[in-house]
């Protein structure tokens, strides 16, 4: 057992960071120990949001607990959404049409977008810089509009059901969503303005928070958190789904390890995303949005598994079907747990105040890690 | 040598820090580029766009008829258990004995607004409303009847 408060026999000290704290973006509880200001030990402790989804999936339809996983990792829903869609389809064997592929991948790019904003802002100001939360919330803004117009909802949006989509786009959706690339572009010099040329920032990113290439993969790390490394990780262009394998678009990498790598990272595939919507946004596809399916789904007897690249990293999806109405039982793969491993092993040696870059950069998710 | 690279790092320093700063006094120039909304004030303005998920309500026409069959498709959609089917045996023009819905009792506070009854209604009987302020005092105000008391359904309606 280990002491949650005061010192060690060493003489280091024990202090609590969470699990009410600004810094953690949620109730994650870390007990570090300290020698001086030098970090010893960083041991996280989970679930204070557990709520015990995968077992609560098993008792709904696979029409139904589709919404739940709008609650695992809430920043990127209609990603999590459609790995489940997927992942049923696959079991059906059903094929989706064309429009609705290309309404999926649009609404997973403009969901990463909005994402990486909105991390952008929480990181810049877990460093001391408020500003920026507001100039990435404008963005982001708009993206919640576009969704809340189609979807319906701005945060949980459970769009995306098996055999397509629930709802065909909104008619203001394509010149809604070429506004709000407009302003992407005319304020994206803004962001380096604020945050990346800041002397201050640059100082306390760079160089902290190392992680190779080698730990990356052992600690099964996944998204920007690897790719910030080096390894090529991007399941879009490894194990492409939807039209993701017809479209073009880089896979950012860089190769320092440190916080300004991944930082730089998710700045780069925001341009990425919107890349790929310039491209689909003129040729979506005219033609059904769902296909027909049954009233009652119903998957065979077997495994079934699904991966997606969520604005975190690789979802997995996993389910084993007994044949009946409801899954036998069912697993998901969440790259905040993995990237959250990864905490102690780069924060051991350096200081206290470098901890919240490291999180930060981690782009940790709670409710992703403890489902 | 070290003194240059010294005078190269302030004078990098200052100048990001500089851009920076004009970036926010821009803005503090700038009033029309603001987004901000005031919203509580700017209630009566406020539009929402007509998908947006609210709350479930039943729509009557002009002589208190709904469009709801009681096939209880939305009760059996739903993931949460949020809505029931109450039924009462009406006697219909004949005088054979009929069911009708009695009561459509729907929770809003188990309701997680993910669409799935709307969906699952095969008469359009039911949809969504975009009021969002669902704050009240008592947790009882939140079991809602949809059906207006005395409504009937309406002719064609199968």
């Amino acid at each position: 057992m280990f002491e949650e408060v005061g010192t060690t026999i060493d003489g280091d000290m024990i202090i609590n960071v969470g699990p009410q704290h600004p810094a953690t973006h949620g109730v994650l509880h870390l007990v570090i120990t300290l020698n001086g200001e030098t970090i010893k030990k960083v041991e996280p402790h989970l679930g204070f949001i557990h709520r015990s989804i995968e077992k609560m999936c098993e008792s709904l339809s696979y029409r139904q607990f589709i919404y739940v996983t709008s609650r695992m990792d809430y920043l990127s829903a209609h990603i999590n959404n459609h790995a489940c869609a997927l992942c049923v389809e696959k079991g059906l064997q059903v094929e989706i049409p064309p429009r609705a592929q290309v309404i999926r991948v649009l609404m997973d790019e403009l969901t990463r977008i909005a994402s990486h904003e909105l991390w952008w802002g929480a990181m810049a100001m877990d460093l001391g810089a408020f500003t920026p939360f507001f100039h990435a919330f404008r963005e982001r803004e708009s993206i919640n509009d576009i969704m809340e117009e189609t979807c319906g909802a701005r945060l949980t949006m459970n769009y995306m059901v098996p055999g397509g989509v629930m709802q065909d786009l909104h008619p203001n959706f394509q010149k809604r969503t070429k506004e709000f690339l407009q302003l992407y572009k005319r304020k994206i010099h803004e962001y380096d303005e604020l945050v990346t040329g800041n002397i201050i920032f640059q100082n306390r990113m760079k160089n902290v928070g190392y992680l190779s290439a080698e730990d990356a993969v052992s600690y099964g790390c996944s998204g920007p958190a690897a790719r910030g490394s080096g390894v090529s990780c991007d399941i879009r262009k490894i194990y492409p789904y939807e039209i993701y394998d017809k479209l073009e678009f880089d896979e950012v990498l860089e190769t320092a390890g440190d916080s300004f790598a991944r930082y730089m990272i998710r700045i780069r595939e925001m341009q990425q995303s919107i890349r790929i919507i310039e491209q689909l946004i003129d040729n979506i596809p005219e033609g059904d949005f769902q296909t027909k399916t049954k009233a009652v789904l119903k998957l065979p007897k077997g495994e079934f598994y699904t991966r997606v690249e969520t604005a975190r990293g690789e979802l997995g999806v996993y389910i084993v079907s007994e044949g009946g109405t409801t899954p036998y039982r069912i697993k998901f793969r969440s790259p905040g747990f993995s990237n959250l491993s990864v905490l102690d092993h780069i924060a051991r040696g350096s200081k206290l105040g470098d901890l919240v870059a490291m999180m930060g950069t981690l782009d940790l998710v709670i409710p992703d890690i403890d489902r | 040598m070290f003194i240059t690279k010294y005078i190269k790092d302030v004078y990098n320093g200052v100048k990001s820090l500089l851009v920076g700063m004009k970036r926010t006094l821009y803005y503090f120039t700038h009033h029309k580029e603001i987004i901000t909304q005031q919203y509580p004030d700017n209630r009566d303005t406020l539009v929402l766009p007509e998908r947006f998920k609210g709350e479930v309500v039943m729509p009557h026409d002009e002589n208190n008829e709904h469009r709801c069959t009681g096939c209880q498709a939305c009760e059996l959609a739903c993931p949460n258990g949020t809505i029931k089917v109450i039924f009462k045996n009406e006697l219909n023009a004949e005088g054979k004995k009929k069911k009708a819905i009695d009561k459509l009792v729907y929770h809003l506070e188990l309701c997680t607004m993910c669409n799935l009854c709307i969906e699952a209604c095969p008469s359009d009987a039911i949809k969504m409303a975009q009021t969002f302020e669902h704050s009240v005092f008592d947790r009882n105000e939140l079991t809602k009847i949809l059906n207006n008391p005395g409504s009937k359904i309406m002719d064609g309606v199968e």
